[in-house]
């Protein structure tokens, strides 16, 4: 469940009731997030936003980080394993 | 899109699927706890890229699913009423309860509207002060914040016009039944990634330790499934289970203390019954008193709801990981879509409605996946 | 206590289960509903029980976008559709202008050059003069930029709340020209499927402005008229088996339908079908597959392979096919199946749409 999209905070208000909201852009498309659960964002963060809130800001150096573990892994499993593997794959392109 | 594309890249795909059959010895089967992973797995063919030592079951992380008979004829009931607005995420629309969905209720001239945020049931409220303003706030944790947000500021601007009818479900309880349960297959767990988000993972690490079950905190992309499916084959084969976090980059261990706090002061938790599993203790939110206002469930008075459920579908089997859509008999038969007979082949991350819409139901995917 | 309908055919054995409860049923509809009218299965089961066994003729039964016939040495193609959406007015278009491209484009999914056009406008009491005044004249000026001429038409009004502010219908009368045999029949394996451009614009840009799914991004329809395009194709001499427009239901549903009526299998993949960046946004932000939104100003052509390059390329050169793309093939296997290699190397499959597509929290 719990359909989140990160998107780009570019603004910082407050709506007629004080509520802290903003907007973000995902992918060109802009949308109102309500940003009273991430006090600490600012204009430039990703926000993680699930039914219109932003429930946590993507901290993009980890982010950074654990790519590149991936990317590095990739690696070693061909240092290790350079033949087919020794089942067939059950689906790597159908025709 | 930056954060979601670079987690679809083919070959970091293929260099994870490498791994894993690099790492595992021996067969293991893992549990994606939420709908929305098993919409990934599906819709991507994950599962089937995965050596067939690994076998995903899925589990009942569909709030729309588990949400009960009763609450769901309760909400149609008040969406019934004439002076009612009922709002709902479009997820429960075509959930069946006793005798219809929101849907069709609406083709018989009840006002249901679909929101995107609990937020813009307030606005609706505002524009229709002579019209009561119902809101079927479900969800797991994810989804708590948001519905909590809008009862506080409905109480707080004097929204007097809306309420909420609640049946939100935590997930460690359902763990822990599945489990608790004999039936129980489950060794590793994929950890619900956005709850996580919420509340953090604090409450796994007894569950990790009781069962010794590694539970690895798990994100949405298909890499990110990958790599908890990674995670935790390592753990089996180590033979270790500590809960680990696969989606630091959204996910804390303490989660969001901002969004816990406020949760805890608009619900408490209370007993709550799941579509197809039965009551699990201590597993749901209930608004708390001082919000008794905002409470549809005290407002509108829509009596006791006898429902009785024909035990036809496996739903509840299905919910738990210990059978497979493709085990029902009905499934792809008598239960589609169209015609669905349970909520798991209804909501569009059930089970069986994943499975359905990705073909799962269709021969000619077995022959065309087979290997050449 | 009830059992499942037979409906389906094979009732299976009833299951004992130790724990697990289920809903009643609703396998007999015994209302319309609206996923009735989204293009999908349950508007393909409506048309086959209650239509279908009424009116079954050799010209009815393909249930093409439109009738193919001979009048003399002529071959006529005649076409209807209704236009309901709400709003009337959406970024990139109106309800006129729908109307209008919409029977246009049924017509050249035959193959024909359009000609002429009716419209029956059914108004709600309360229709604001100006609103009427916007979308008549929006559907002259779509006729003309489309070379067709509205040459007889209808109105009527209804009480206030018996319509939704307008509803239209429009028919068309078109020339098939010789050598020109488009039939889902004619689809053989190897044949290869072009999609003229990026999907899902329709469907979002009407989305984005219903209420309580706003995006603060305009999002245009895409609806134009696809005659050009075709007759630039056409232009080509090269052979083409089929055209088909994915409207409701997008082009899973489009693929689905002439996969089964052709009885062919479909191969696609992911990674080449074109989606723009604010499309693709307000998919994954409503969790909405683009596979299935609709597309107003888009065609797909199954060609032999032979022919792919030189129409590609022809498509090309015209602004509504700038972005045309080859995103999969016909095969033999798996008959009325269509597949999709999935952008990280797995496979799935491809189906109709069962009924609305709703946004979704989880």
């Amino acid at each position: 469940m719990c359909l989140a999209i990160p998107g780009k905070l570019i603004e910082i208000s407050e709506n007629p009731e004080g509520v802290r909201m903003g907007k973000a852009n995902f992918g060109g498309i802009v949308k109102q997030v309500c940003l009273e659960y991430t006090p600490e964002v600012n204009i430039g963060d990703y926000v993680l936003v699930h039914v219109g809130f932003a429930l946590s800001k993507v901290d993009e150096d980890v982010a950074a980080q654990t790519y590149q573990m991936l990317e590095e892994m990739e690696q070693l499993a061909e240092l290790d394993d350079p033949e087919a593997p020794d089942e067939s794959p059950a689906s790597s392109g159908v025709s | 899109m930056k954060y979601l594309d670079e987690y679809r890249d083919e070959a970091l795909a293929g260099k994870i699927v490498a791994e894993i059959r690099h790492t595992v010895t021996r067969p293991w089967v893992l549990m994606e706890v939420c709908g929305g992973q098993t919409h990934t797995i599906v819709k991507y063919g994950i599962d089937q890229l995965l050596p067939d030592k690994v076998e995903l079951v899925h589990g009942p992380g569909c709030p729309v699913c588990v949400t009960s008979l009763e609450m769901i004829d309760k909400a149609h009931a008040i969406a019934r009423r004439p002076e009612v607005i009922f709002c709902s995420f479009g997820d429960m629309l075509r959930v069946p309860g006793s005798e219809a969905d929101l849907l069709v209720l609406k083709s018989r001239g009840a006002d249901v509207r679909v929101v995107y945020s609990p937020m813009d049931c307030l606005k609706i409220a505002r524009a229709n002060p002579d019209k009561k303003v119902v809101f079927f706030a479900i969800g797991f944790e994810t989804t708590a914040p948001g519905n909590a947000m809008a009862a506080w500021q409905a109480r707080r601007q004097g929204i007097k016009n809306f309420s909420m009818l609640v049946s939100h479900v935590l997930v460690p309880p359902a763990i822990a039944s599945i489990l608790q349960s004999p039936l129980n297959r489950v060794q590793g767990f994929l950890g619900p990634g956005h709850v996580c988000t919420v509340v953090g993972y604090e409450e796994y690490e007894p569950l990790a330790e009781r069962y010794h079950v590694p539970i690895v905190v798990t994100g949405f992309e298909p890499l990110d499934l990958l790599e908890g499916v990674l995670m935790t084959v390592r753990q089996l084969e180590a033979g270790t289970y500590e809960v680990q976090n696969q989606y630091p980059r959204v996910v804390k261990r303490e989660g969001n203390r901002v969004a816990r706090d406020l949760v805890n002061k608009v619900f408490e938790v209370c007993d709550r019954k799941w579509r197809g599993v039965g009551l699990i203790p201590k597993s749901g939110y209930k608004l708390r008193d001082e919000f008794g206002d905002h409470d549809a469930e005290q407002l509108f008075e829509v009596g006791e709801i006898d429902t009785a459920e024909p035990a036809i579908c496996i739903s509840g089997l299905v919910l738990q990981g210990v059978k497979k859509p493709h085990d029902c008999p009905a499934f792809g038969t008598l239960c589609t879509p169209q015609h669905p007979l349970g909520a798991t082949m209804v909501s569009a991350e059930g089970a069986c409605a994943a499975y359905y819409a990705y073909g799962r139901h269709l021969q000619c995917e077995k022959k065309a996946l087979a290997p050449v | 206590m009830t059992t499942p309908n037979a409906d389906a055919g094979d009732a299976g054995e009833p299951v004992s289960v130790l724990m697990g409860s289920c809903p009643l049923p609703l396998t007999n509809y015994k209302e319309i509903v609206l996923a009735h009218g989204s293009g999908g299965k349950l508007s393909q089961e409506l048309i086959q029980k209650i239509v279908l066994p009424q009116f079954r003729n050799d010209l009815l039964d393909p249930l093409h976008d439109g009738a193919v016939f001979s009048v003399g040495d002529t071959r006529l193609a005649f076409s209807t559709d209704s236009y309901v959406v709400s709003p009337i007015f959406f970024p990139g278009g109106d309800i006129g202008k729908l109307a209008v491209h919409g029977t246009v484009n049924d017509l050249a999914m035959c193959g024909a050059r359009p000609l002429y056009l009716s419209v029956g406008f059914i108004l709600e009491e309360g229709l604001p003069m100006d609103d009427f005044w916007r979308v008549v004249k929006s559907m002259r000026e779509a006729a003309d930029a489309a070379g067709v001429t509205l040459v007889t038409g209808d109105t009527k009004v209804v009480d206030r709340g018996k319509a939704d502010k307008i509803f239209i219908t429009t028919s068309g009368i078109g020339v098939v020209p010789k050598g020109v045999n488009i039939h889902p029949k004619r689809v053989q394996p190897g044949d290869q499927i072009i999609l003229s451009g990026d999907i899902a614009t329709h469907g979002i840009a009407i989305m984005s402005v219903r209420e309580g799914l706003e995006f603060e991004t305009e999002i245009a329809s895409d609806t134009a008229p696809l005659n050009g395009l075709v007759e630039a194709i056409f232009a080509t001499g090269k052979d083409v088996h089929v055209l088909r427009d994915p409207t409701r239901g997008g082009i899973s549903s489009a693929l689905s339908e002439i996969s089964q009526s052709a009885g062919v299998g479909m191969l696609l993949e992911e990674a080449r079908i074109p989606i723009s960046e604010e499309v693709k946004g307000a998919c994954e932000i409503l969790g909405l597959d683009p596979l299935y939104v609709a597309n107003e100003g888009k065609l797909l052509a199954i060609v032999p392979a032979d022919a792919a390059a030189a129409v590609l390329a022809v498509m090309r050169t015209h602004p509504l096919g700038r972005d045309a793309t080859i995103i999969g093939e016909v095969t033999a296997d798996h008959a009325g199946f269509v597949l999709m290699k999935t952008r990280i190397g797995g496979t799935r499959v491809v189906d109709m749409l069962s009924g609305e597509q709703l946004p979704r929290i989880c």
